[in-house]
């Protein structure tokens, strides 16, 4: 009984919220990263991964295409472009 | 489980908060400050439901739920019992709740873990109202914000009643630290964590957390709507050590309370009725004032 009330570290990664995303998807340019690291802080999806200048991606298989990266990017490198469905399809 | 993001963060994707979901942000941001040595308690609400959806759990950390009122009492327990066992130190623990958890039904357990002097982080993520069970209003609901049980009309301008100070209510038991924050700032939740958690004692921290669904918003608009909410004096930054208040984020020219208001769907009747507006503008100038944010 109590393995149904008790769950496993970090086990929702089994749901692959990246098909939840309908119209937008952030567009990570690469061309004046200035590597704050905001858009990996603030992600509500926690799935922006990079460490190094204009290194930065975005896990599609969970981004939810919310904006939010695209709207603190400070130097406007992240841009919210049309949801390709092919993306939303499990790697 | 070899992706990078699942071995940086102490709370992962995949779980099923919204789009632009605020609380979600603050979450792991709270949880990644306080690092993998943490025991989280939680009460019922958005949270608990959107990030351990059983069998699923997006945590990383020791996580526990047991009901809506007694997050803190459930920490105070697992913090006796460390420190029974000789085993607290360097373990942090958490408590976490919404706003209803917080300023309605678990104020009882809340307090009663400030007065037993736990030490223990309560973390407060106010969305200004019941969102999981569908946006009915709490005592954190601001005034004159329309929810589903204080819908605007023609009758009403919506809730009637001002927002209960949890702040304050917390620092009158005299504890060391009682903060609110908020996601206009990312930065400062992670700060804000990480000075509560150096303190021995009960804290509370409240953080700001807009609710897109709730608050009628487009999802991309989290943070600027949180970053007006500062910027008009209606959600002030403040800090209290042992009662006082000691810091506040002060607001060099605060904007017109109607700039934030605009923004929300909760708030749209509001904007044809000018004695309503008014109403709304001195609560924000009795907080400026009270405060003394200028």
């Amino acid at each position: 009984m109590f393995s149904i009330l008790a769950a496993k570290p970090k086990s929702s990664q089994r749901n692959k919220t990246g098909s939840w995303r309908s119209t937008k998807m952030p567009r990570f340019n690469g061309k004046e990263c200035i590597n704050c690291g905001l858009c990996k802080f603030i992600c509500p999806e926690g799935c922006i991964v990079g460490k190094e200048k204009n290194q930065y991606s975005v896990d599609f298989d969970y981004c939810k295409g919310c904006g939010l990266c695209a709207y603190i990017c400070p130097k406007n490198d992240i841009e919210m472009v049309e949801n390709k469905q092919e993306e939303n399809k499990e790697k | 489980m070899n992706k990078e993001h699942f071995q940086e963060n102490c709370y992962v994707s995949g779980h099923t908060a919204c789009a632009g979901c605020g609380q979600s942000m603050a979450v792991r941001i709270v949880i990644n400050a306080a690092g993998e040595n943490t025991i989280a308690s939680n009460a019922t609400g958005c949270l608990e439901v959107f990030s351990s959806k059983a069998p699923e759990s997006a945590f990383g950390v020791p996580w526990i739920h047991s009901l809506f009122e007694n997050s803190a009492a459930v920490a105070s327990g697992v913090e006796t019992a460390l420190v029974h066992q000789g085993k607290k130190e360097n373990i942090n623990i958490i408590a976490q709740a919404g706003d209803g958890g917080t300023a309605d039904i678990g104020l009882q357990a809340l307090s009663g873990m400030l007065e037993r002097g736990h030490d223990i982080l309560f973390v407060c993520y106010d969305n200004e109202a019941y969102m999981n069970t569908g946006i009915q209003r709490s005592g954190s609901t601001p005034f004159n914000a329309s929810t589903t049980t204080s819908p605007a009309g023609k009758q009403s301008t919506g809730n009637p009643r001002p927002k209960k100070p949890m702040v304050e209510i917390c620092a009158a038991h005299h504890i060391p630290y009682s903060a609110t924050s908020s996601v206009a700032n990312p930065k400062d939740i992670e700060i804000k964590v990480k000075k509560a958690l150096k303190i021995k004692g009960p804290k509370y921290l409240q953080i700001h957390v807009p609710c897109p669904l709730g608050w009628r918003i487009d999802s991309s608009q989290t943070i600027e709507v949180a970053k007006l909410a500062v910027n008009t004096g209606l959600y002030p930054l403040v800090e209290y050590e042992y009662g006082r208040l000691t810091k506040t984020r002060k607001i060099s020219s605060p904007k017109p309370v109607s700039e934030y208001l605009k923004t929300q769907g909760r708030f749209r009747h509001l904007l044809k009725d000018q004695e309503a507006l008014a109403a709304v503008q001195k609560v924000a100038d009795k907080n400026i004032d009270y405060y003394g944010l200028k």
